[in-house]
Order: structure tokens, then sequence, then C-alpha cells
């Protein structure tokens, strides 16, 4: 909210500079995001009267004006404007005036006619954005006064944000009353008074939706002059709080609104048929609004409707159908209160948001309307005149808010705020907050103002009493509270742990968004059900990943378009998948390598990342947590058939994907290397195993090595499993040393070179046991998978 | 017989200036000195001379063989010390090419920053404690004393999947599950990604926030601010202006927004605080006891706050990072600077 700081002031105005005054708002919870002068810097700027006025001889579009400006004689000024004439009273610029944009007023000669000065509009001064003719002065404005002390340009235009539950200071005097309050000073709130009543004409009002609109009041004032001029000041206050002249009969509700935080509104009587109802609208009736939008009602939605047809959406936006104009000759004057609940969240379900609904669905003091009909009545009769009628109200007082009494313990206070005050101190705050106080022996009984909708618990008081106290002067407490020792859960694998490893062997941490591309995601995982976003930011960012390879694939990709040929990144977080309609969130690490397996440099010959670079980085993952596990040739989507490898703990759960991107993946995505991907599941690496202790052979470990010819589709975990499967005890590791095709091998088989190592817990092995154990595996080698041994 | 022997060593002593390496030298050795070496081969035939003699002839043939032996050995020295002068020359490299192997890589500044946020609060006995993200209406908003007419949610802008799930848009709710799952004391950190349904120069619509909560007998606003001031101080690493301001969330009461002194100006004034010399980082306040009623915890007999911070905004400052959007890009360019 931008309001005045000079309208602020003529309510109270305590002996501190604008800056202090900011900063006392923003320390007491009413912060101000920034402080804008008024008017933009100019000077030299007077009242003038234009007394006479001829056309100039050369141009058809200048006049010759004599304008009095406060000196003896007037000013020969020569003027443009079309609006210019006889009597009207205008800002002039004398010579020696700056205007904004440092625009110096010299002595000038227009088509052959001296002109000492300039006459302005609103742009000219930087009142306006636009402007069309001179700025109209009002006719009792005093001449040769200095236009800046006239207009009280000298202001500040102070904007405040105001948390939700600060609705009672989203006006001038609720304002007010909080300087009023941390001053310590007195206030008192704009007299209204009673307007008379000159006719007895009324429109019937029936409220079928009470709950809704607990009170509604309204009064027809016939008469009205809707083409009379705005007089400045309130023009002047409105423009400073960033509303547009609308004309008098919509200027008056707005300043209202402004002045005491009610909003109000105003229908054309003569385009309504019949009395009014405040009822839930129909389903599928339409409304157009003010702003042009004709939206589709429902019976969620709260209207206004005369007998025909609805005309307002309550306490949002009024309905062009039933708009004053300036032909405006009569006016139904609306000053309602709607319930917060009623009107909270109808604004956004059309896409709207205004001064009215803003305020109500913060709420409205229900106590206020028959003061601000009064007061809207009294500025709309000073500046149209007309004639006002009786007030139509019709309040249903069991649907009224009602403010509850809260009791606030003395104790309480020291124990929540770590500081006991004086019993005064924390009345005298409550009083001037506009509460009602019955002191008690043991604390206050206090009773909130109908302006205040969030005083509701204990709590709610002490927040009253720490923020007019001042939250900086509460005392810090050193943090002194029990400490637990923590246990050091040695069964978990750290996240941080794994993430130093991939860190130190090369791999970035990224962090991409959790949601993706559609189309990225259905390439990289077409069989996974994707859950939507209903309202995503952008179609690229729609779908919740089931994979984190989408975001590092793009991510990769910004960066190989940026001239990086070595991109090595990770990251962790979640992935979720739909199964049965649940939604399964689950935490996973997955890690992307492309281009060179280091970087370039001066001796290793360069070579391109390829399986094993990545496997022995998972190796090196699943390693820390101590379990075994086995790399199994399988399918996956995204990846190379020949070149992908699913990743099973020892109890046959599945753990994760490595593998080669699929080269149609590759070429689709735009990348023109090689890209290899890993991702496991955190959960089941995490559970680490805890070590036990096993005592250490005495004995020496002997090692036979074994040259073995398979067929090429042998994968050696095959050979390993058989091995280790068949063999003694003594066993203790197999090693591949070397993996050989070529000569002397046939074209569909390789040799596979192992190194059994054996050693006994209790004894020596000696040759012929070793021979013995040997002899045993080869035949079941031979049996089982047709291994020859190399010659 | 003594001619033979001068002209033996005379001959030894000749070929052992010929050499050049310690191969032949050992040749020229076994020549000389082997079993079969011709100054033993003198020494075998002393057995066939009379006592007398064989004392004088083998004083003979020993000084002759003694002669040789140093300079035998002599030259095995000169000769070490050439290899050894060789081998050194020949070893050397040069130490300024850079070393061979994988390169490090670097953490994302935005885990860094949540790893010194753990730290500095697990320090003092805060548990790390994480949720999900894709949450229920209720934990994200109900629990929290936000209900769906509440002004606030206005606040949230909210990604949905159904009228009750949404991505959560801030780690609060992590507060209700745990409280709902744990009994007091608990104080507890929750660190994680958050969404709104926002995106522009300041707004990316994921980010990163750590929720903070401390819930015991006894805890009162005083406590919260101890808290806030020592963990600012101990994550700037410098002894800053830090003001509490009166604000509003659904889920505190008493609600405050914590402002540090601009770090980028020393409270001076600059484009990044706006010319205020304040900077915001954090909102924080009491326990709601709306709150607590949700998870059923006795707010008679119990007291809490809770803190909340934009893990970017921190990263933002401390780093002098001045584009949001950077922390999502990926550029390797961005992300090498905070290796």
């Amino acid at each position: 909210m931008h309001i005045s700081e000079a309208w602020l002031r003529s309510y109270v105005n305590p002996a501190i500079s604008t800056e202090e005054l900011v900063e006392q708002l923003t320390m007491a919870g009413l912060e101000v995001d920034s402080v804008e002068p008024a008017a933009a810097k100019f000077s030299g700027v007077v009242v003038g009267e234009v007394m006479a006025m001829q056309q100039h001889p050369d141009a058809d579009r200048l006049r010759i004006c004599q304008v009095a400006v406060g000196e003896a004689e007037p000013l020969q000024i020569v003027c443009g404007a079309s609006n210019v004439r006889i009597g009207l009273k205008i800002p002039a610029a004398l010579i020696g005036a700056v205007l904004p944009a440092d625009f110096k007023i010299k002595k000038s000669k227009l088509r052959g006619v001296e002109s000492f000065g300039m006459l302005c509009s609103e742009k000219e001064l930087g009142l306006a954005a636009d402007a069309n003719g001179l700025m109209e002065l009002a006719s009792n404005a005093p001449v040769g006064v200095d236009i800046r002390e006239y207009l009280s340009l000298d202001d500040s235009i102070i904007e405040v944000d105001l948390t939700p539950n600060r609705a009672d200071c989203l006006s001038v005097e609720g304002l007010a009353r909080e300087v009023a309050v941390l001053n310590q000073m007195n206030w008192s709130a704009t007299s209204v008074e009673n307007t008379e009543i000159s006719h007895q004409e009324a429109l019937t009002v029936s409220v079928e939706a009470s709950e809704a609109c607990p009170r509604y009041l309204g009064r027809l004032i016939k008469g009205v002059n809707a083409k009379a001029l705005t007089p400045l000041w309130m023009q002047e206050r409105l423009r400073r709080s960033g509303l547009r002249s609308l004309g008098p009969l919509v200027d008056a509700t707005n300043y209202v609104l402004l002045e005491l935080g009610q909003p109000l509104h105003v229908f054309d009587a003569e385009k309504l048929s019949g009395g009014i109802t405040v009822r839930w609208a129909k389903a599928d009736e339409d409304l157009a609004l003010l702003n042009g939008q004709t939206i589709k009602l429902d019976d969620q939605a709260l209207v206004i409707a005369d007998d025909k047809q609805a005309l307002a959406l309550a306490g949002i936006m009024g309905g062009n159908n039933s708009a004053v104009n300036n032909e405006t000759q009569a006016v139904f004057l609306e000053c309602a209160f709607f319930s917060p609940q009623s009107i909270a969240g109808e604004a956004r379900r059309f896409g709207l948001h205004t001064d009215s609904s803003h305020r109500f669905e913060r709420g409205v003091d229900a106590t206020l309307q028959t003061r601000a009909i009064e007061r809207a009545t009294q500025l709309i009769l000073d500046i149209s005149g007309g004639n006002a009628g009786v007030i139509t109200e019709v309040t249903a007082e069991s649907v009224l808010p009602q403010r509850q009494s809260v009791f606030l313990r003395r104790q309480r206070i020291e124990k929540m705020l770590g500081i006991a005050l004086a019993d005064e101190q924390i009345a005298d705050i409550f009083k001037r907050l506009g509460m009602a106080v019955e002191t008690q022996v043991d604390g206050w009984q206090i009773t909130p103002p109908g302006f205040r909708f969030d005083i509701t618990i204990e709590a709610d008081l002490i927040e009253e009493v720490a923020r007019i106290y001042g939250y900086n002067k509460l005392p810090n407490s050193s943090l002194l509270m029990r400490s637990k020792l923590i246990p050091a859960t040695e069964a978990v694998l750290e996240i941080d742990r794994i993430k130093d490893l991939l860190v130190d062997r090369g791999y970035q941490e990224a962090i991409t968004y959790s949601f993706v591309d559609e189309d990225i995601q259905f390439i990289i995982a077409p069989d996974i059900k994707v859950i939507h976003l209903k309202n995503p930011i952008s179609s690229e960012l729609s779908v919740m990943r089931t994979t984190l390879w989408c975001g590092l694939l793009k991510a990769a990709l910004y960066n190989t378009n940026r001239q990086q040929n070595r991109v090595r990144l990770f990251e962790t977080g979640l992935r979720f998948i739909k199964n049965d309609g649940q939604v399964h969130q689950q935490k996973m690490l997955a890690g992307l390598a492309l281009g060179g397996a280091y970087n370039e440099q001066w001796d290793i010959s360069a070579r391109k990342v390829d399986f094993f670079d990545i496997k022995s980085d998972v190796q090196a993952i699943i390693a820390l947590s101590g379990h075994e596990v086995q790399f199994l040739p399988a399918q996956q989507s995204a990846l190379h058939p020949g070149q992908t490898a699913e990743i099973l703990a020892s109890n046959g759960e599945k753990i994760g994907w490595l593998g080669m991107l699929h080269p149609n993946i590759e070429k689709q995505l735009g990348f023109d290397t090689q890209v290899f991907l890993f991702e496991v599941d955190q959960n089941l690496i995490f559970n680490k195993r805890i070590p036990l202790f096993k005592s250490l052979s005495k004995y020496p470990s002997v090692r036979r090595d074994l040259a073995l010819i398979v067929k090429e589709d042998i994968a050696v975990i095959e050979i390993i499993n058989c091995i280790k499967g068949s063999a003694d005890s003594v066993l203790k590791d197999v090693i591949v040393f070397d993996i050989y095709r070529g000569k002397g091998i046939d074209e569909d088989s390789k040799s596979v070179a192992l190194g059994l190592i054996m050693q006994d817990d209790a004894q020596t092995l000696t040759d012929s046991e070793i021979d013995v154990i040997v002899s045993k595996t080869l035949d079941i080698l031979i049996d089982k998978i047709h291994a020859k041994l190399r010659d | 017989m003594s001619a033979t022997l001068e002209e033996i060593l005379a001959q030894a002593l000749q070929e052992l200036a010929a050499v050049n390496d310690l191969n032949q030298l050992d040749k020229v050795r076994v020549h000389y000195l082997g079993k079969k070496g011709l100054f033993t081969l003198q020494m075998k035939e002393l057995g066939s001379l009379d006592p007398e003699q064989r004392r004088s002839v083998g004083q003979i043939i020993n000084q002759a063989k003694d002669q040789f032996q140093q300079q035998l050995e002599a030259c095995k020295e000169q000769l070490e010390n050439a290899a050894l002068i060789a081998r050194l020359a020949s070893e050397r490299i040069d130490v300024t090419l850079p070393g061979r192997g994988q390169s490090i890589a670097g953490l994302h500044p935005v885990t860094t920053t949540l790893r010194r946020i753990s730290r500095i609060f697990a320090s003092v006995g805060f548990k790390v404690v994480e949720g999900p993200e894709i949450e229920d209406d209720y934990h994200n908003f109900e629990a929290l004393n936000i209900p769906s007419s509440h002004p606030a949610r206005a606040m949230h802008d909210t990604f949905y999947f159904d009228a009750h799930t949404v991505l959560r848009t801030h780690t609060s709710p992590v507060q209700i599950r745990v409280m709902e799952s744990e009994k007091p004391p608990l104080k507890v950190i929750a660190p994680g990604r958050v969404y709104r349904c926002d995106s522009d120069i300041t707004h990316t619509p994921m980010f990163h926030q750590v929720e903070g909560f401390l819930v015991d007998t006894d805890v009162s606003f005083a406590d919260l601010k101890g808290v806030v001031y020592e963990f600012l101080r101990a994550f700037f690493e410098k002894d800053i202006q830090v003001r509490f301001r009166p604000s509003y969330f659904p889920f505190t009461e008493p609600s405050a927004e914590v402002d540090i002194e601009c770090v980028m100006c020393n409270g001076e004034g600059c484009r990044v605080c706006s010319h205020t010399g304040w900077l915001e980082v954090m909102g924080c306040g009491m326990i709601h006891p709306e709150v607590f009623k949700a998870v059923n915890i006795d707010c008679e007999q119990y007291s809490g706050f809770a803190f909340g911070m934009g893990v970017e905004r921190l990263a933002m400052l401390r780093y002098g990072i001045n584009d949001l959007r950077l922390f999502f890009e990926n550029d390797l360019k961005f992300l090498e600077q905070f290796s």
C-alpha cells in the first residue's frame, strides 16, 4: 500500500524525520518497502491566473496570455494548450524556473512574440505520465503561491508491505493509530457527520447469503453532477496512493477506502431494475466486469444483483452494465461487510486482485459501515452535489464477527519473552492499540477492537507486547537448552562421504530441477508413468523426473554447447514414481561422464571415457558401503544394449543401472560423443555393513593362474561365480588379469586369464593339495561352461 | 719366477687402467683374483716350493696382489661415482610439468552452504531430518495453521498435482512430521528442496531452505534471538549486526523477520541491500499454539521456536554471487569456482 506521508501526518505528527518514521514502521512489523518523493524536483512554479488572452497573429494554435502571478504586473506568456481560457488558474513557470529533467525556463520569442514563462501541464511538472492540456487548479487557488506549497508536493510516498494479519493498517487511519501508539501520542479520527436526508426514495435490499454478507448498507443519491471535477487535494492524495482519478463518484469511494479502509461501490441507479439482492450466483450466470473481462459464475460466487441480473462480484469488482459514467445522475451507494471467508480465494479464482478484495479477504472492521457510507456521501455531495436518501441497512447481528476477549497471564509474558515488564506499561500498550483492558490479579482480560482480526489467542497478545516494546530491545539468551548426545550411526553411509568420493574422482556436483521436460523424460524412460504438475511454470518443467538422468543430460548439453568437451557431473535427490496410485519418492544418486577419460595432459595418451572408467567409480561408491554387488548384463531403454549393466545386491535387490547412453538417444538429444551414465538407489547402498573382525591366517597364501578359453557369450562374472560356487573355503579371491582375443583363439571365443588366491587358516597348503583344488575347479568349469584350458 | 709375477702385475695394472665400466672391471678382477685367477694360481704354485722359499715368495706374491687390489678398489670407486653421476643426469626431469592422473572436481555451492549450516547446528545437538517433496495439503498448510481460505496461501505460489497434493512450498512440513512422531525435547534442522510457482530474475521455481526448530520446556523468544544471532555470526564468521522485525507467519506467534547488516557494504547502503544497509535473511518465531495442537503437544508444558532460511540467498551473500539462476544452469565455469 502506498500512502502520502503528509496525509498520515495530518492525523499524528511526531517530531521525527521521514527516515525515523519509516524505521519505526518497519520495526513495528509494518515493513516499508520504499520511500519516493511525491513529485519530481522542480522550482519556480507558482499559481497563475489567465487575466486576458488574444490570438497569436502568426500561429493558429498559440494564444498570447496575460497571466497574474502575484506581482504588480501580469506576465505575457504564449501558450499552445487547448484548454487555456480567461479566468483559469494554472501552474505558471516563471523565468528562472527549473522543471523536472533540468528543463530551465528562459525568456523566449514564439513566432516573434515575447513570452516570459510557461503555463504547465501535469506531465510537465512530473505529476503524471500523460496530460491533456494545462493542469487546472481550483478557482480559489491563491495566485502567486508556490505550487509545491499549494499542492503540498514536498511530501513522500511511503510504500508499506503489510503482512496478511494486519488488515487494520490498510488505511491512513489505521497507520495513524499505529504511529500514535509507537510515539505515545494522541490522535483523532476524521469526524463524520450524518448527512441531511433530502428524499425518502430507497431500493429494497434483501440479503440471501447473510453468513457471507452480515451487513449491507445502501442509499440513493440523486441529482449528482458526474462531470464535476474532483478537487486537486483529493486527486493528489489518490495519486500518491497509486490511484488514478476516475471521476468524482468513484474517486469519493476510493478516497474513503484509503482513508478508513472500507471498500464501497457506486452503481448507476438508473441502470438498475428493481431492488438489490445479495445472493450466491447461479451456475453459468455471466457477469461483464468493469475491467472488460466477462466471467462465468457458479454457486460459490457471491454477487450483488438486481431483479434481472448479477451486477457485481461482491467485494471484488463491479459490473460494466451498472457502472457510473460522466452522464450518471443518480447513484446507489453500497457499503457492506463481507466476511473474509466468503471473499478469500474468490478473487484469485477469477484471476482478479483488487483493492477491495485485498481488504475484504483480510478483514474489514464490521463496525465501520455506517461511518464509511456517511463519509462517502458527504464527499459526493461536496463535490458533485445531489440529494441523499435514507440508508437502507440489512444486518444479521448473529453472524457479525464478535470479538472474544482473551486472557493474558502475567507470568506467561516473562516465560515467552524472557523479560518481565511493568503492569502499567502492558496495560498502556493495549489501551493505545484500541483494546478494552480489564486488569485482574494474575493478568489482563483483553477485548480486541473490530478492526483487529488477528487477536484470538494469548500468543497474539504477547506478540503485541513484544512488537510495541520492540523486538530488538528484548533480551537474547545464549543456547542453554539441554543437550543430548547424538548417536554416531555407523550403519548408515553418509551421503557427504559419497559426494566427496565422487568429487575426488573428478565429478562436479550439479543441482537440476526436480521437474523436467516431458519430451526428454519420455525419450529417457518411455515405459515409466510420469506425475504431471497441474500448473507447471512451462512445458519444459512440467513432469516430475523418474530418473536424475533427465537433468544431468540437459546440464551436460548446456556445457557441451559451451565448448566443454569433457563433462563429469553427479547429482543426488529424489525421483518420483507412481505405482498403483501411490507416489514413491526415492532418493537416488546419479552420474554422467563424457569426453576424455582424463583432462588433456602431456603424459597420458588421450582416450575417451568408457564403460569401465565409470564402473570403477560406481564400484568405489559401493566399496564404501561394504556391500557385495553384481553387475549383470541387462537391457534398459535409455542405454546401449551391449553396454548396460544392472547392479544387483547379493539378495537380488535392484540397486541401479550403469551404461552407455543409447546411440539413438545420444543423437536425438544432440550429443556428438558417447555419454556414460549411472544411477543407484541411495537407500539400498547406504545401509553400511559394520565391519566384524576375523582373525588373520598365519599361513602363506598361494596363487595359481589359469588361462581359460570360453565362448564369447560367456560373461566373466559367470566364470567367477562358477569358481566361487564350486571351490573350497581355501579359495580367497579370483583376479581377472587378462582377456585375449586373436591369434590362436577361435573367432567366437576368448581367453580369460585368472589368478586364484588360496590360503588355509590352519595350515600351509601343500602343492598336491593345491593341485587337487585346481583340477577340481577346472573340471567344473569344463562341465558347466565348456571352458578349455589354454595351452 | 719373480719376473713372471712382475709381468703379471704390470699386465694387470695395465688392464685395470683400460677398464671403462664396472662390467669390465669385474672381468679383470676375476681374471686375476678369481678361483682360477692369475694371482690365485701363483699362490697355488707355492705348494711346490720348500718351506723357506714358500714364505719369502708368498710375501712377494701377496704384495703384488695387494697392490693390484688397491688399484682395483680405487678404480671401482671411481667408476661407481661416474655411474651415479651419469644416472642422476639421465634421470633429470622437468618438475614444472603438471602431475598426471584424474583431476578433482567440486561440490555445488548450495551443498557447501547446507553443510556449513548443518555443521553449525549439529555442533549444539540439532539432528538433521529430511522429508518428502511431494507433500499433502495437510502437512504443507493445514497443520501449519494455513487453512485453505487463508490469505497467506497467496504468498505461496503453490505447484499442485491435485487438490490435496502439492510440491512442498517450504521445509516447515518436516516440523509437523517430526512432532507427529517424536516427543519433546526436540532439536531439529530440516534442509531440502522447496518449490514455488514463480520464475524471474530473483525467483527460481525450485530453491533450498533450511528449517530449524527447538521444542522444550521453557523456551522463550530470547532463546530464539540468541540462537539466530549466534548462528548468523558463525555462518558469516563475523560479528555482524542483526535485527529482529515483527512479521507474520501463520505457524508462529510472535513472528519475526531477521535482517543482517549488509555484508556487501557493511551496512553503508548499496544496490544489494536497496540502500537500506540491511538484508533480510530469515523468518522465525515462536511455534503457534495451533501447530502444537495439530501434533498433540501440550503448549502449556512445552514451548518452542522455529526458523527458516533460504540457502541460495545465504550462498549468494557468502560468495558474492549476483544471479540466482546461475545455481541451476550447472555451467561448469560457474560450478568450478567453488571447488
